[in-house]
């Protein structure tokens, strides 16, 4: 059973693994009442098979589509949902809650992000 | 997010350690830093916090906006009691992801037929959870009543900085608990840290309603940042 955002990580490194293309969406700030806290996840592959939930039903399709961009680019982006006609998206939170949305290819090995300077490497 | 870093903080998720994983929004830019690491982290402080509340977020340094993904390991529930309410809340917890343990030295009760799956331990509670270790991700609630098994998980759980303890019993039976853990030099400082008698009030009668009554106790704990700010914000 796949319930946490851990295991949803867990599937995004198994699914990379398998030379499937890849990208991770994560709710970084939420306003008003907002579905799920932050730090849940959606991932979703270049198919557009997808596992978890940042919103609970509301804007997944939006981030799938958008999604296959970012696999096909690479460049990370910001999205943000709020209420329907508040936004230029066709698609918005019934709850009248705001989201914003971190959404990020999963990279070969150790490149770094195509966005910005390249990754900090503190790994150690 | 690369795959290294990816597979580095699943692998800190697999060993049971915590790990944040920060990305700097503007840039893209990522680094992982481990439990053991956050002292030497230029965000330290906000680090902490954050992996105090389990919660990830959005933190400011030098105008520069970072998001912390906080990753705790799932919290070790300890129940001492392979009673009744231990086999209706065992299933219950585990869909909630808490990793249970019961713990129970009469054999006769800790057997598998009875807890299906379950982790058993059929030891004394103070062994068991000395070896264990209790730690601020750790829950004990006692099922037993029965003083010499539970009194003595009692004084290891008050010990520690577990972020819960439970204990079952009546109110008559919590306060002569109470009375003989004071007699063992425990303060009332202390003694508030037991919820006693265990669960939210919501009149539960079978051991499953008392399962779920603990278990809202321990939600509620565990997301009392969240539920604090939702109550002040709707004021």
């Amino acid at each position: 059973m796949i319930t946490s955002d851990a295991d949803i990580l867990k599937e995004a490194e198994d699914w990379k693994r398998s030379g499937r293309g890849v990208a991770v969406a994560t709710v970084i700030e939420t306003w008003g009442s907002a579905p799920r806290p932050v730090g849940s996840h959606l991932v979703i592959d270049h198919d557009a098979n997808f596992l978890g939930s940042v919103s609970g039903g509301c804007v997944e399709g939006a981030v799938i589509t958008e999604a296959m961009d970012v696999i096909a680019d690479g460049r990370a982006r910001v999205l943000e949902f709020g209420v329907a006609d508040e936004t230029a998206w066709q698609v918005g939170l019934t709850c009248g809650g705001r989201i914003r949305i971190y959404l990020e290819r999963v990279e070969d090995g150790s490149a770094g992000p195509a966005w910005g300077h390249g990754s900090d490497r503190a790994l150690r | 997010m690369n795959l290294d870093l990816l597979t580095a903080l699943n692998k800190e998720g697999a060993a049971r350690r915590a790990a944040v994983l920060i990305t700097e929004v503007d840039t893209g830019r990522q680094r992982l830093v481990r439990e053991t690491d956050v002292a030497g982290d230029p965000l330290r402080h906000r680090l902490e916090e954050h992996l105090d509340l389990r919660k990830s977020g959005l933190v400011e340094q030098d105008g520069r906006q970072f998001f912390l993904n906080v990753q705790v390991p799932s919290i070790k529930l300890l129940v001492i009691g392979a009673v009744h309410v231990g086999q209706a809340l065992a299933p219950m917890a585990a869909g909630l992801d808490l990793a249970v343990t019961i713990i129970d030295p009469r054999s006769a009760f800790a057997t598998p037929e009875r807890f299906p799956g379950v982790n058993l331990l059929p030891e004394w509670p103070d062994d068991a959870l000395t070896r264990i270790g209790l730690d601020r991700h750790t829950a004990v609630l006692t099922l037993t009543h029965d003083p010499k098994i539970d009194d003595r998980a009692l004084v290891e759980a008050l010990r520690s900085d577990c972020f819960y303890i439970g204990a079952l019993g009546s109110r008559k039976s919590h306060a002569q608990r109470l009375d003989r853990l004071r007699a063992g030099g425990f303060g009332e400082e202390d003694l508030a840290r037991i919820h006693g008698p265990v669960g939210l009030n919501i009149g539960a009668v079978s051991p499953a309603e008392i399962a779920v009554s603990i278990l809202a106790e321990i939600i509620s704990l565990l997301r009392r940042e969240r539920r604090i700010a939702r109550e002040a914000a709707s004021r």
